[in-house]
């Protein structure tokens, strides 16, 4: 019994660290039509900014969850100033810049932190299950993934801002001729994007290590997991991570992580053989 | 006659240019130098294979590396279990190909739209760095040849005569070698391209349900364009582990396809001529970058693909053609100019 408890623990943190990773990127794509890859590199930011702000003995707790999204979300802000507003509405060419940002920013880390392995110690003891041990900093992801997505839900359907994003992005044209500031709305946007890969960055840097190269292995699962999800944000990085999630965990039990990796690639590309749109392209169509 | 020669000018020059450089390159530079110019030629063969996929097809493929690094280890596989390198050569263009009819089966059948090809040939080239990354047991092998996992297969044979594995080719041997291959390459895309089929292609690339109501099979003609792009850059990837004496999975890595998209992005989407230029061109600027410490490479990539995209998004290719050619023809004020004029009345 013990024993089930540990495997679906294990299944809900898969699922859960899937959704953390892609939600950032999923709010970007999904309300603003821009595939950014360089999503990754925004998280390894925010591990980053997690590992230098131990580093000089701030609150663990201040280091993981307030500071990463913060600088990322300034850079993010920084970015769509002076690079993706000139793009806007040309898919091919913003995914070709934001690929050119994730190598500048991989260089530029590697730079300055040089080509090793940073490490933020994790907050939280593991838990005794019966005769098991589960690790509790899992157990905080699976919360912290549940918790941001709430908080996404919260702003886009509740507040002010929400609204008036959601508005120009179904009809930017109607919301300019209505008095809002498009130009103001899309940085925003932009900028909560990358604060939310700060956050996953933050959230994730304990568990697997901080180094430059590593955006790279999240940005593969980020980005199959939003376009397997569809054009909704919010129900297709759920209902995506759930379906890849589980897959990957369970070639995984079955045999060993990478392979529980390319299980979950290959599912991918069969799934977007049989939904071009993605989940959410095909059922929940009017969700959030 | 003078106007077949004017008509096909560029085709001429290039000829031309090619056979000088086979020619003059061997003689004009010492043994490092043209080990390295060997080594640009092949990415060039490799900038050649998606600039005629991705300018002429319109098909975006992220994954380009995957073609390349699975030509390599199909090499390298092939010559260390056979001795000759022949039949290896052709396993590492057949197996791309194969793939590469696979992969547009599962894109173009479901008409899946151009982003998200480049999606799913991204995930393929992160599904091949994860597999052959993770080989590095001997429990993984292929005939006699251990795979290596992230060391990579070492020792690989250089190329040999036809048939006869005793005689090796020299560094010479080799540059010739690639260079004709460069050439054939660029030849055989220019005729295909000619050709009904390359038309046709070209014409799905502007828009591809008006093709489609006139009669043609689009996805067909994508799905032999893309098998096509694969077996060309299973033939660099070839010719590259047979270059280095050694593949290693860096070859299938997202750098590795970002850099061929920057060739092209550098060089000029839409042309055949100026990817090959661009693949030079950064190669060797990523080389000279290599031999000092202060800055990475990475940042010098990223840089010039996010300049090309914002300031210079058609590559260095139609300036020169579109600008500084009739700049240079008006300065000579030579008839050529004159009679170029009613082309422009074209609608």
């Amino acid at each position: 019994m013990d024993f089930v408890i540990l495997v679906g623990i294990d299944f809900v943190n898969g699922i859960a660290t899937l959704a953390l990773m892609s939600i950032g990127l999923a709010v970007v794509f999904g309300m603003m039509r821009i595939i950014n890859l360089a999503h990754g590199e925004f998280m390894v930011m925010g591990s980053y900014s997690a590992a230098v702000a131990t580093h000089f003995h701030v609150n663990i707790w201040i280091a993981i969850l307030i500071v990463p999204p913060i600088t990322v979300a300034i850079i993010g802000l920084l970015v769509e100033r002076v690079i993706m507003r000139h793009l806007y509405g040309r898919m091919v060419e913003t995914m070709l810049a934001t690929w050119g940002l994730s190598l500048f920013i991989v260089g530029c880390l590697t730079m300055v932190f040089g080509d090793h392995t940073e490490g933020v110690p994790a907050p939280l003891p593991a838990i005794k299950v019966g005769d098991y041990q589960a690790s509790g900093y899992g157990l905080f992801v699976i919360f912290m993934s549940t918790v941001t997505i709430a908080g996404v839900y919260a702003v886009l359907r509740t507040t002010r801002l929400g609204l008036l994003a959601r508005g120009t992005m179904q009809n930017a044209e109607m919301a300019a001729a209505l008095g809002v500031d498009t130009s103001r709305i899309y940085a925003t946007t932009f900028a909560f994007g990358a604060g939310l890969a700060g956050l996953a960055g933050g959230v994730l840097a304990p568990i697997s290590g901080v180094f430059p190269s590593i955006g790279g292995s999240y940005i593969g699962r980020a980005f199959i997991t939003v376009i397997g999800g569809g054009p909704a944000p919010l129900v297709g990085t759920i209902s995506a991570s759930a379906v890849f999630g589980f897959v990957n965990q369970l070639a995984t039990f079955v045999s060993n992580p990478v392979y529980g990796e390319v299980a979950l690639l290959i599912g991918a590309v069969i799934l977007i053989r049989l939904l071009p749109n993605g989940i959410t392209g095909r059922y929940f169509r009017r969700a959030l | 006659m003078y106007a077949f020669v004017r008509s096909n000018a560029s085709l001429f020059a290039v000829g031309v240019i090619g056979i000088a450089l086979l020619i003059g390159l061997p003689l004009a530079l010492d043994l490092f130098a043209l080990l390295r110019a060997t080594l640009y030629v092949i990415f060039a063969i490799l900038a050649l294979s998606l600039a005629f996929i991705w300018g002429y097809g319109g098909i975006l493929c992220f994954g380009h590396s995957a073609f390349f690094g699975l030509g390599g280890y199909a090499y390298a596989v092939g010559v260390l279990n056979l001795g000759d390198s022949t039949i290896p050569m052709a396993i590492a263009m057949a197996l791309p190909a194969l793939l590469a009819a696979t992969l547009g089966y599962f894109m173009f059948y479901a008409r899946i739209s151009d982003v998200y090809v480049g999606v799913i040939t991204l995930t393929v080239t992160l599904i091949f760095y994860n597999v052959v990354n993770s080989t590095a047991g001997p429990q993984y092998r292929i005939g006699d040849v251990p795979l290596g996992g992230f060391n990579g297969i070492p020792n690989v044979p250089a190329l040999n005569v036809p048939f006869n594995p005793d005689v090796v080719l020299d560094p010479e041997g080799m540059f010739a070698v690639c260079m004709v291959v460069l050439i054939l390459v660029y030849f055989a895309l220019r005729a295909l391209l000619r050709m009904r089929f390359g038309r046709v292609l070209v014409a799905i690339r502007e828009n591809e349900s008006r093709v489609e109501f006139l009669g043609y099979d689009a996805r067909l003609h994508k799905l032999i364009a893309f098998a096509i792009g694969g077996a060309i850059a299973g033939l660099a990837g070839g010719l590259f582990t047979a270059w280095a004496n050694f593949i290693s999975p860096t070859a299938f890595s997202v750098v590795q396809s970002a850099q061929i998209i920057i060739w092209l992005m550098v060089g000029g989407v839409g042309t055949l001529v100026g990817p090959v230029i661009g693949a030079v061109l950064i190669a060797w600027l990523t080389a000279s970058l290599g031999s000092q410490q202060t800055i990475d490479a990475n940042v010098i990539l990223g840089t010039v693909l996010l300049a090309f995209v914002l300031l210079v998004p058609k590559g260095v290719a139609p300036i020169v053609t579109d600008r500084l050619v009739p700049w240079l023809l008006s300065l000579r004020r030579w008839p050529i100019a004159v009679t170029n004029a009613p082309q422009k009345d074209k609608p």
